[in-house]
């Protein structure tokens, strides 16, 4: 049992063959960086190209394989993959294990990963070109009318589901059976909690991704007709078992956020989480609640009224957990000690922008309304102050947070403030207009537009190309911590913050509580 | 006697491997086959039934007429001629009706089509009886040939009051690869 009592392996081995949490969060974190770069250079060349109406720098083809990559990229290869990478950093510290369940089912979920993103990315040199036909891939565009590629593609998408499938499943193992004695279900933090119950959701619902790229598979192979009304198939019913797994997955992509914010808001308030039972139960009822709710993304395929009445009812009800949440983070605040450091800031952002972006998801989820909607910008506009402003602003929150506990090194914390302000107004300078232009009508995934949406497109570019330059002064402010940040040795690096992560050393040694930590009974939850 | 320790999450990971591949069967067993049967049995997505309906006499309800429109669409790749005989017909609910539609195969090869019906508004589909129709059959054309495709109907008189128009849509498409293979007629 020696073993375990030296450190990291040298060389490209320790990362190869590693089966420790930390060096595959690590792993996760840099690898899902890598992919939001690739996914947001992708954006770039769309903003760019719509920066002014009529075709400007790229073939309307090759438009369709960037909106289609951007999406794809985004929400499996950055958005996905960072919060595993998270949960595996601080899982096992938050509820006192010494690693994952499965450490060398670990290491594999995270390297099918990279050859994954391979196989997806390479299509773009392909002959017809990648994926033409949006993230969502409705049949018959993704199976009559794709590109040769989309094999490459289907395989792609069952690498990273076994890989998302494997990584929960570990997730889910750990938290059900390596908490240290003492941490009930109700002590575990919230992020632990959310992650738990978000892993439930990727268990359930990407075998649903799997069966769908697999009936492509068979449809365009083996001479079947799921989706092919020739053969007596349906195209809707792709649509039906592609938000099957779909609604869910904004949840899944959503829920490890939520976790976050609700670590670092009590951290800077100075005050325990308000009502931390009812964020828990306000957690699994926005899971229970996205399991009936798909069809509001297909208000306008032609479904019976009593359908849409019953998807627009389901849908506006998770405004209710959603609110309960919201309400528990700004009482949270109320009246605390509040401070606004970066990952404070960023968690602040989180809160604006996500409830602008659940208010414009109110309005979607208005049947009758919807048909205006459905395919503009205000669907862009509104997912995006979802996806970016809730995932992306609290994942970066996050790294701001654990940062020092991870490396020892406290960040640059004005250039940080700086990365939030340039981040915030170039987010909305981005995203606000584009619920106007939808509102008027502009159609999503179009290389071009009309005359005069001219102005508020160009605005959107020019947030689009601040927010994204602003990612580079992220990475550099990450990299200059990690080269020569000013050495923080305290245990707890900030003041207010609870929980067990901040009672080891700092930086977190190799192996952490290899002795179960003793949990105090009478202490709630952290 | 040598106990190997299992792994305590070992009975966890096995339920949570279970319930994935459950799921991922769940999509092929119950998905497709309850998708088809709902959209059957509530005539939702207007789907009509894909099986001749088998006239009871009815009494045809004079007091309404209803104006049916038939529309004809060529799937992608499919260079038959294709065209209703009449573009609307009005109609009383309760009597059959009897028109035809054309098709002709205008290449220079046999082929096999199977015309796919939708109807207008969804709501109006589970009313709209096929006493007889071409869309229940496969039809062969040689090269250069033509034929004239017979279709009766009945429009039911529990037909909601609200409804004036019933629009029915023919997609055709070409079935000549996998004509050999038996296929459920719709």
């Amino acid at each position: 049992m020696g073993d375990h009592s030296h450190g990291p392996a040298k060389g490209l081995s320790r990362w190869l063959f590693t089966t420790n949490h930390k060096d595959i969060g690590t792993m996760y974190l840099w690898f899902s960086f890598a992919m939001f770069i690739l996914g947001g250079a992708f954006a770039m060349i769309i903003r760019a190209e719509l920066f002014q109406p009529g075709m400007q720098l790229v073939e309307p083809g090759f438009f369709n394989q960037m909106t289609t990559l951007h999406g794809l990229v985004m929400v499996f290869g950055a958005i996905m993959p960072s919060f595993v990478g998270l949960a595996n950093w601080m899982i096992p510290m938050m509820i006192g294990a010494p690693d994952m369940a499965l450490p060398r089912m670990n290491n594999w979920s995270f390297w099918i990963l990279p050859p994954g993103f391979l196989m997806l990315a390479s299509t773009l040199f392909m002959e017809g070109g990648a994926p033409a036909f949006g993230w969502t891939f409705y049949a018959p565009l993704s199976t009559t009318y794709a590109a040769p590629s989309v094999t490459f593609f289907i395989f792609a998408i069952h690498a990273l589901g076994i890989s998302s499938i494997m990584g929960s499943i570990n997730i889910i193992a750990t938290v059900m059976n390596m908490r240290a004695p003492g941490m009930t279900y109700m002590k575990m933090p919230l992020f632990v909690w959310t992650w738990l119950i978000t892993a439930f959701l990727l268990v359930a619902v990407m075998p649903v991704l799997a069966g769908a790229v697999t009936m492509m598979l068979m449809d365009i192979h083996f001479g079947t007709s799921f989706f092919s009304a020739a053969g007596g198939g349906d195209p809707v019913l792709f649509q039906h078992i592609f938000w099957f797994f779909g609604h869910p997955e904004v949840y899944i992509i959503i829920l490890p956020a939520f976790g976050v914010v609700s670590q670092i808001i009590p951290a800077f308030s100075r005050k325990p989480l308000f009502g931390y039972a009812s964020m828990v139960y306000a957690t699994a009822a926005i899971a229970f609640l996205s399991f009936i709710v798909w069809a509001h993304h297909m208000y306008t395929v032609g479904m019976p009224v009593a359908g849409e009445l019953f998807f627009m009812y389901a849908t506006m009800l998770i405004a209710v957990p959603t609110g309960v949440k919201v309400f528990n983070w700004v009482t949270t605040m109320w009246q605390g000690a509040l401070s606004f450091e970066t990952p404070m800031l960023f968690s602040i952002g989180f809160l604006v922008l996500f409830t602008i972006g659940g208010f414009t998801g109110l309005m979607l989820s208005i049947a009758p309304a919807d048909f205006q909607y459905h395919d503009t910008y205000f669907v862009v506009a509104h997912f995006h102050y979802v996806m970016v402003a809730g995932a992306v602003f609290s994942m970066t929150a996050a790294v701001y947070y654990w940062l020092p506990k991870w490396t020892g090194k406290m960040y640059n914390e004005s250039m940080g403030k700086i990365h939030f302000w340039i981040s915030f107004v170039g987010f909305n300078i981005a995203f606000f207009p584009q619920h106007f232009v939808g509102l008027a009508g502009m159609p999503r995934r179009i290389p071009d537009y009309a005359l005069q949406f001219a102005d508020f497109n160009m605005m959107s570019s020019i947030g689009a190309f601040i927010y994204g330059a602003s990612q580079i002064l992220f990475l550099y402010n990450v990299v200059a911590t990690i080269v020569g940040g000013k050495t923080v040795s305290d245990e707890k690096v900030w003041d207010g913050a609870e929980g067990l992560e901040w009672t080891v050393a700092t930086p977190a040694p190799y192996h952490t509580f290899e002795v179960p930590p003793k949990i105090d009974p009478a202490h709630a939850h952290s | 006697m040598i106990r190997i320790a299992a792994n305590p999450a070992l009975d966890t990971v096995i339920k949570l491997v279970a319930v994935s591949c459950a799921m991922f069967a769940f999509v092929f067993v119950v998905m497709v086959p309850l998708y088809d049967v709902l959209c059957d049995a509530l005539g939702i997505n207007g789907k009509t039934s894909g099986e001749a309906y088998s006239a009871v006499p009815a009494v045809v309800d004079e007091s309404r007429t209803i104006t049916v429109q038939f529309i004809t669409n060529n799937a992608a790749d499919m260079p038959w001629e294709f065209a209703p005989s009449v573009t609307a017909l009005k109609v009383h609910p309760g009597a059959a009706t009897d028109t035809v539609f054309f098709a002709e195969n205008v290449t220079n090869h046999a082929m096999v089509a199977q015309a796919i019906p939708s109807v207008s508004p969804s709501r109006a589909a589970e009313y709209f009886l096929k006493t007889e129709c071409f869309c229940f059959n496969q039809q062969p054309l040689d090269a250069k040939t033509s034929a004239e495709m017979p279709l009766q109907f009945i429009v039911d008189q529990e037909l909601p009051e609200d409804i004036k128009t019933i629009t029915l849509s023919y997609t055709i498409f070409d079935v000549t690869e996998r004509a050999g293979e038996a296929l459920a007629s719709r």
